[in-house]
């Protein structure tokens, strides 16, 4: 019997596909983003409203990700210059997004049309902290009827998040969500985050978030 | 739920050493994953069985050393292992914590024939 020390990184694989994809990304000056939350949270609404706030000054690419089906990409595909759909239905991860799935989206995308890539990963709290993609920065989104306790339930993803949305704040006044602590537990786990009140749905916060997103992707280039 | 994956690039790491080896079997694998990381290793144990069947890893023994969570508080410095689901400083009582162990996931060493 003979003893083979290793210590090699089992995500390692996700992580040098996620390098090459950045390198591709950077290489057509795309500024990419991961957005992640439970489903239901609001990432295809907060990705149409960026669009919609957005269109004007920059070429929108949108990978969308779901388990099943093309309702998404339909949606967002009105707006957006290119999108590309990734159903995770038949492949070895369903739970999230990871590296080469992003790879091959990457080659049906018009790389040079697109300035900002929007991401929309599966919905889910867990898996997809575990996979990079490739991305310049990740966003989660934590919508008010879901409770104020995600951070503290599922402390990875909001560790490492470069930005969180608070979405469907106009509901403020029919849930108990308290904003102040939700804020606490976010960054006591992260203090650098950038935390963003909005409403997709009356647009109240999106101008906000559309501003960090453009002195971020200007800040990249 | 995403273990499948995972067990797969273990299978695939754990072949790639024992070929650099000229091992004619892999006896043993030692793993270390973080309590944070979100991997199960029953369900890594269950894919490993049907992954590594007809190879030489068939048969191998996984044995998982689990790395415990383990924060750092950014108002004290102290270092502790979080006993609940609350996190706070067990000193201070603050909540602003890093991160600093039990994100673990990776292969230490493997035993071979």
């Amino acid at each position: 019997m003979k003893k083979i020390e290793i210590v090699q990184n089992i995500l390692e694989a996700n992580e040098f596909i996620a390098a090459q994809n950045q390198r591709l990304l950077d290489k057509h000056k795309i500024f990419a983003i991961n957005i992640m939350s439970s489903p239901g949270a609001g990432k295809t609404s907060l990705i149409l409203q960026t669009i919609a706030r957005l269109k004007d000054k920059l070429r929108i690419g949108v990978i969308e990700g779901d388990v099943a089906s093309t309702l998404d990409a339909e949606k967002v595909k009105v707006e957006a210059t290119a999108v590309a759909q990734i159903n995770t239905r038949n492949m070895l991860e369903s739970c999230s997004l990871n590296a080469n799935m992003v790879s091959h989206a990457l080659q049906s995308l018009p790389l040079e049309d697109i300035d900002l890539l929007l991401i929309e990963n599966v919905g889910n709290l867990i898996c997809p902290s575990e996979f990079v993609l490739g991305e310049h920065k990740r966003v989660v989104i934590s919508s008010l009827p879901e409770g104020d306790d995600k951070p503290v339930k599922y402390p990875m993803i909001f560790a490492d998040a470069d930005a969180v949305v608070i979405n469907k704040i106009d509901f403020l006044p029919y849930v108990d969500f308290d904003i102040a602590a939700f804020q606490k537990a976010l960054q006591g786990l992260n203090p650098e985050v950038k935390i963003f009140q909005v409403s997709c749905k009356t647009g109240v916060g999106i101008e906000n978030w559309c501003s960090w997103l453009l002195s971020a992707l200007k800040a990249n280039s | 739920m995403h273990e499948l994956g995972i067990t797969e690039n273990i299978v695939n790491i754990a072949l790639d050493k024992a070929k650099e080896a000229q091992a004619g079997k892999i006896v043993k694998i030692n793993l270390v994953v973080g309590e944070l990381a979100g991997f199960v290793p029953h369900c890594i144990e269950f894919y490993f069985d049907f992954l590594s069947k007809d190879s030489i890893a068939e048969g191998a023994i996984l044995n998982f050393e689990l790395a415990p969570a383990q924060l750092r508080c950014r108002n004290c410095s102290t270092v502790f292992c979080p006993q609940d689901t609350t996190w706070a400083c067990p000193k201070c009582q603050s909540q602003s914590l890093e991160i600093t162990g039990g994100r673990e996931l990776y292969i230490e060493s493997m035993e071979v024939e």
